[in-house]
This record gives C-alpha cells, sequence and structure tokens, in this order.
C-alpha cells in the first residue's frame, strides 16, 4: 500500500508537467487552430533561462519562476507576430512544420552556446529535506511541484470560465466568425492566448530545472509524450488535456513500479493508451467528433 | 465501384480546395526532356559528387517520394516516417548480416518488414485527419524508437548494428562509386512505382480524397481503406530507402528512427514541392548535398540551417522549388489553367 501511495505521488508529479504542458498546447490551440510543434523547446528555455539567471546573475528560483515565464511569453508573442500570424489562415499544418523548423533553431542555438552536456541546479533553500505523510517521506520539492501545478490549472480553468476574458477566448474557440459578429475583437486576443500558453510552457520548465537534468534536448521527446497526452484528451478540451495529463502521468508510475521487469512499458505505455483510445474513441476521452472526412 | 473509378471525370477545382500545391502539367514533349534529362543526371551524379554524397541523395529520394505520396497526393502529413525508413533499415542489416542473403533480397525484405508494420500504424492512424494524423503518425514513430532502444539484444541499441555486408553475387561492391550504379535501378523502379500509383485510377481517387473527403464517401469509396492503402505502398517505398541507407553506410544507428529523420523527410519535400513528386528527389539533392557540405567544413548546428530552411519555404515559398519552377514554365507557355 505505501509502496503504492507513493509510486502514485511521483506519477502525479511528472503528470504534472504534462498537464501543464498540454494546458499550453490546449490554449493555444483552441484559439489560434496551431499545435505548437515548438512547445518543448520552450520548456527547455524555461528551464535555461532559471540555469542561467543563477548560475551567471545570481537570481533565485523564486525570482526565475516569474521572470522566465514572462520572458518566454515576450519571446512568444514576438514569434506569434513575426512568423506563426502569417500563417493562421492556411491548412494548420503549415504552422506545425514552421513551429517544427523553430524547435530545431531554438535546440541548436542553445546547444552552440552551452553544449549538450546536463547543468545542475540546485533544489531552493525553502523546499529541500521531505515532507512526512505517515506512511512515506515525500521530497518537499516534489510537494511543492505538485501543488503549484494543481493551482496553476485551477487557476485557469477559472479565468477561463468564470472571467470576461474567459469569456471571449472560450466563445472564440468554439464559434469564432459568431463571436466576431456579436462585435468582439478576437484578433486582439490572439496574440497574448499564444504568449500564455507558452508561459505555461516556460513555467514547466523552470519547475523542471531542479528535478531534472537542464540540457538543450530535455523538451525534444517530452514534446511528443505530450502529443500522444493530448491526441487521449481530446486536443480541443482543456479539462481533457489536463486530465489526461495527471492520468497518464500515474500509469507510467504504475508501470514503473509493477512491471519492472519490463523497463520498455513504463516508457511506451502513453503510446499505447493512445493506440486504444483512437480505437475505441479517435476523437480522444474528452474531445468532440471531428467532422467526418 | 470499380467501374466508377475509371469513368470519373478529373474532380472540378482540384488542388484549388486544399492549400497543398496541385500536380504541374507542361506539354508531352517537355516532360520527356525532363524525364531524359533526369535520367542522364541520375547517371551521372557519382561523377560529379562523392560517390556516398550520391548514394545517400538515392536513399533519402525514395524516402521523400514515399512522404509526397501521402502528403502530396493524399493531403495526409506523417511526420513518423522514420519508423519505416528505420525498421527497414535494422531489418535488412540483420538479415544481411546473419542469413548472408545478396543485398537486394535483404533490402526487400527490409520494405516488406516496413510496410507489414505500416499496416497497424496505419490502420490507427488514419482515423485521424489533418494535424492529429501528423501527431498520431509521430507517437508510434517514437514508440518504434524505444522499442528498439530497448532490445538491445536484437539492434545492440546505442551502439548500432554494425558491420552490414554488401553482398551481391561475390562482386566487389566496396567501391561507393559502382554502389552507386548497383542500386540505381532499385531506386528508380521505386520512383516509378509512385509515379504509376500518382498516375493510376487509384492515385486520382486519392487526390479526389484529398480535396474533398466528403464527396468522395458520398460517391461510395471506401475512404479509410483508400488512405490505409496508399500508407502501406509509401511505407513499403521509405523501407525501401531506409534498406539501401543501411547497406550503403554498412552501419545501422538509432538515429534512423528519431523523429529528426522523420522532419527531415518532411523538409526534404516540402522543399522540393509538396504534391510533385520529382520535387522530393530535388529537395534530397539539395538537402544531403547541404548537410555534407555544412559537417564537411566543422558547422556543428546543422539544426540552424534545416530548421531556418524549414521557416522560409514555410513562410514564403510555399510551392517548393518543383512547383515554383512548373508555375514558372507554364506561366512561359501560357498555358494557366
Amino acid at each position: 500500500m505505501t509502496a503504492f501511495l507513493q509510486s502514485t505521488f511521483n506519477g502525479l508529479v511528472s503528470g504534472a508537467f504534462y498537464a501543464l504542458l498540454a494546458l499550453g498546447l490546449a490554449v493555444i490551440f483552441g484559439m489560434l487552430r496551431v499545435v505548437n510543434f515548438a512547445h518543448g523547446a520552450f520548456y527547455m528555455l524555461g528551464a535555461f533561462g532559471a540555469y542561467v539567471l543563477l548560475a551567471e546573475a545570481g537570481v533565485p528560483f523564486w525570482v526565475a519562476l516569474a521572470v522566465v515565464p514572462l520572458a518566454l511569453a515576450l519571446l512568444g508573442m514576438a514569434l506569434e507576430r513575426a512568423f506563426i500570424h502569417r500563417l493562421t489562415r492556411l491548412d494548420p499544418l503549415y504552422n506545425f512544420l514552421l513551429t517544427f523548423g523553430l524547435t530545431l533553431i531554438l535546440q541548436d542555438l542553445v546547444k552552440l552556446r552551452y553544449g549538450v552536456q546536463s547543468s545542475p541546479y540546485e533544489v531552493p533553500a525553502g523546499l529541500r529535506g521531505s515532507v512526512d505523510f505517515g506512511l512515506f517521506d515525500f521530497p518537499t520539492y516534489r510537494v511543492f511541484i505538485l501543488g503549484f501545478a494543481v493551482a496553476v490549472c485551477v487557476g485557469v480553468w477559472w479565468a477561463l470560465a468564470r472571467t470576461r476574458v474567459g469569456m471571449v477566448v472560450r466563445a472564440a474557440t468554439e464559434r469564432p466568425e459568431l463571436t466576431r459578429a456579436l462585435g468582439i475583437n478576437v484578433g486582439r486576443w490572439i496574440t497574448p492566448v499564444f504568449g500564455f500558453g507558452i508561459a505555461l510552457a516556460g513555467l514547466a520548465g523552470v519547475l523542471a530545472a531542479p528535478m531534472r537534468a537542464v540540457n538543450p534536448l530535455m523538451g525534444a521527446d517530452l514534446i511528443i509524450v505530450v502529443f500522444a497526452v493530448v491526441v487521449i484528451g481530446g486536443l480541443g478540451s482543456i479539462f481533457g488535456s489536463v486530465a489526461a495529463g495527471f492520468g497518464i502521468g500515474m500509469v507510467q508510475a504504475w508501470a514503473e513500479a509493477y512491471l519492472s521487469a519490463f523497463p520498455i512499458v513504463a516508457q511506451t505505455i502513453v503510446f499505447i493508451v493512445m493506440a486504444a483510445v483512437l480505437l475505441w474513441r479517435p476523437a480522444g476521452l474528452f474531445g468532440r467528433a471531428e467532422a467526418p472526412a | 465501384m470499380t467501374s466508377t473509378v475509371k469513368s470519373r471525370s478529373e474532380p472540378a477545382g482540384r488542388g484549388a480546395a486544399s492549400g497543398l500545391a496541385a500536380a504541374a502539367r507542361a506539354p508531352g514533349w517537355a516532360r520527356y526532356a525532363l524525364l531524359v534529362a533526369g535520367l542522364a543526371v541520375a547517371l551521372w551524379l557519382p561523377n560529379g559528387l562523392y560517390p556516398a554524397v550520391a548514394v545517400d541523395i538515392l536513399c533519402w529520394a525514395l524516402f521523400a517520394v514515399a512522404v509526397d505520396l501521402l502528403l502530396g497526393f493524399t493531403g495526409l502529413l506523417s511526420f513518423g516516417h522514420a519508423a519505416f525508413w528505420g525498421v527497414s533499415a535494422y531489418v535488412t542489416g540483420l538479415v544481411a548480416i546473419h542469413l548472408g542473403l545478396p543485398f537486394p533480397a535483404a533490402v526487400l525484405a527490409g520494405a516488406l518488414a516496413a510496410a507489414v508494420l505500416a499496416a497497424p500504424i496505419g490502420y490507427l492512424a488514419v482515423r485521424r485527419t489533418g494535424i492529429y494524423f501528423a501527431m498520431v503518425t509521430l507517437a508510434f514513430a517514437q514508440l518504434v524508437y524505444y522499442v528498439a532502444n530497448e532490445w538491445r539484444s536484437v539492434t545492440q541499441g546505442e551502439n548500432g548494428l554494425q558491420g552490414v555486408p554488401r553482398e551481391l553475387f561475390g562482386l566487389d561492391l566496396t567501391d561507393d562509386y559502382y554502389f552507386y550504379y548497383a542500386i540505381l535501378p532499385i531506386v528508380l523502379l521505386g520512383l516509378a512505382g509512385a509515379w504509376r500509383i500518382v498516375h493510376s485510377p487509384f492515385g486520382r481517387v486519392l487526390v479526389g480524397i484529398r480535396d474533398n473527403p466528403a464527396r468522395a464517401r458520398a460517391l461510395g469509396y471506401p475512404v479509410h481503406r483508400y488512405k490505409l492503402t496508399v500508407f502501406v505502398l509509401s511505407g513499403f517505398l521509405a523501407g525501401l530507402g531506409g534498406g539501401l541507407f543501411a547497406v550503403s553506410h554498412r552501419f545501422v544507428s538509432l538515429e534512423v528512427l528519431h523523429w529528426t529523420t522523420s522532419g527531415k523527410a518532411v523538409i526534404v519535400v516540402v522543399l522540393g514541392g509538396i504534391g510533385t513528386l520529382w520535387g522530393g528527389v530535388l529537395g534530397a539533392g539539395i538537402v544531403v548535398r547541404l548537410e555534407d557540405w555544412l559537417s564537411f567544413s566543422g558547422f556543428e548546428a546543422i539544426g540552424l540551417v534545416t530548421g531556418g530552411i524549414f521557416v522560409v519555404v514555410v513562410l514564403l515559398f510555399r510551392r517548393g522549388i518543383w512547383g515554383t519552377a512548373s508555375t514558372l514554365a507554364r506561366r512561359w507557355w501560357g498555358r494557366r489553367d
């Protein structure tokens, strides 16, 4: 039982990263119909931002947690204005290809400057040690990540469901033409929403810095798992993306704990689940069916 | 149902309906001239380039044409074609090492393995379209990558499969120059096969599906089955390229299965021109030559260049080289339609 709880907890923590990344992808997709391949690269930039700020300017984790996502949001908005914006009227595949190209560029720029070896990042002072949950101890930092990620997801849900901006975004996501016809300037919100999605990726990156190896390729394989997560949850669904993120994190942790004789299962279970979902509910667990094709 | 395939005329407004470029049209004699010129270049290539680079170009040309068959003629962007290229490379390598078969037989075995793998992946992937199709194929290719990485007893994991022989009835093919001419017929056969698919009634239906899936379905075509068939054919062609690649390098590394390989194939197609078939061959020549030149001159960040090409082509040059050239040619002949 203790072992089960512990692996569940671990799963929720890695699920928190999937959820934050999937949430950003889903928000961007909803508003722009763009699947942002560069999301993993922005996650990597978030972790590198925290590392560079600490190593070269002595800026502590807490400041980085606020500054880095903000800076990345600005970078994202600039890229949206400069490039992505020009292709949103065309087939969404073009933007997928464009952001793939941007991913290669961002990765190699970081690689040129910092090499491919991993850089260490210390757990911030207040979050070292572990928390005693009675049955088992758990590293404080991981508890923090989980709490923080859940708070962010709830906050985003609240903002979408209860604020005026959220209402506009939801309306523009579901019926862009009609929303425009009702006199709402949809275009004004596109760039900020893109920046916000990028900020979420950057936030996940900063959170990952003390826990995972900081290197230029850290987002490369992760983004593909996140793609599988959003296919499972249904890319159009914000709730589905978050739920699938946490769910896949747990399933992976269980596979690691109970099928440790077959390490391949833990690595690939997300793709196996995706295959099953495609067979059973092609639109994703929480997605709506596409127009028949 | 098959009778309607033959009697159906070309769907109106094809190419205009989808955002992807339509196939090129040129006067008959010009097409023969191009064919002759293309064959001449293919025969001359290893005299003008390093033969090893010329061999790589042939392999990537097959790969690109396979991807274009889906992207340009069916409207499906596969971002996971490294799975077929790579699995064929491994199977070809294993067959050549352990059975000592002549390399064309090993490559055929590899390509068949790729086609067999393409069936279940295609079956699941054609349930989604557009951007989802790209994500799903990407994810399945990553699954294949992890399995190859973990199954070390067969694939040798990160060490790679070493010492793949270039066996052909005792002929000495160690020189890349002669090896180029040994694989050229196989590659031309593969390219001709792709051309045949595109210009068959089956290929016409694919274009119809690309441009108006709802109408194709309403006319009674089993859309999923058509997509699955072309997916398997495309997997076979990509496998043909991957198998030759394994034999030519005498070595198979995990990189053949990585998503960057899938991405590179898509870059090649987009640069050459989506939906032009031969544009992919041209794109393969440019990208392979460029990467060889960059790595030879000691430039480390190749991704910077390939990524840059991608961004520029997608933003400014979406018809690609072949598409742009054929548009200009059509304007020259005053045959714009």
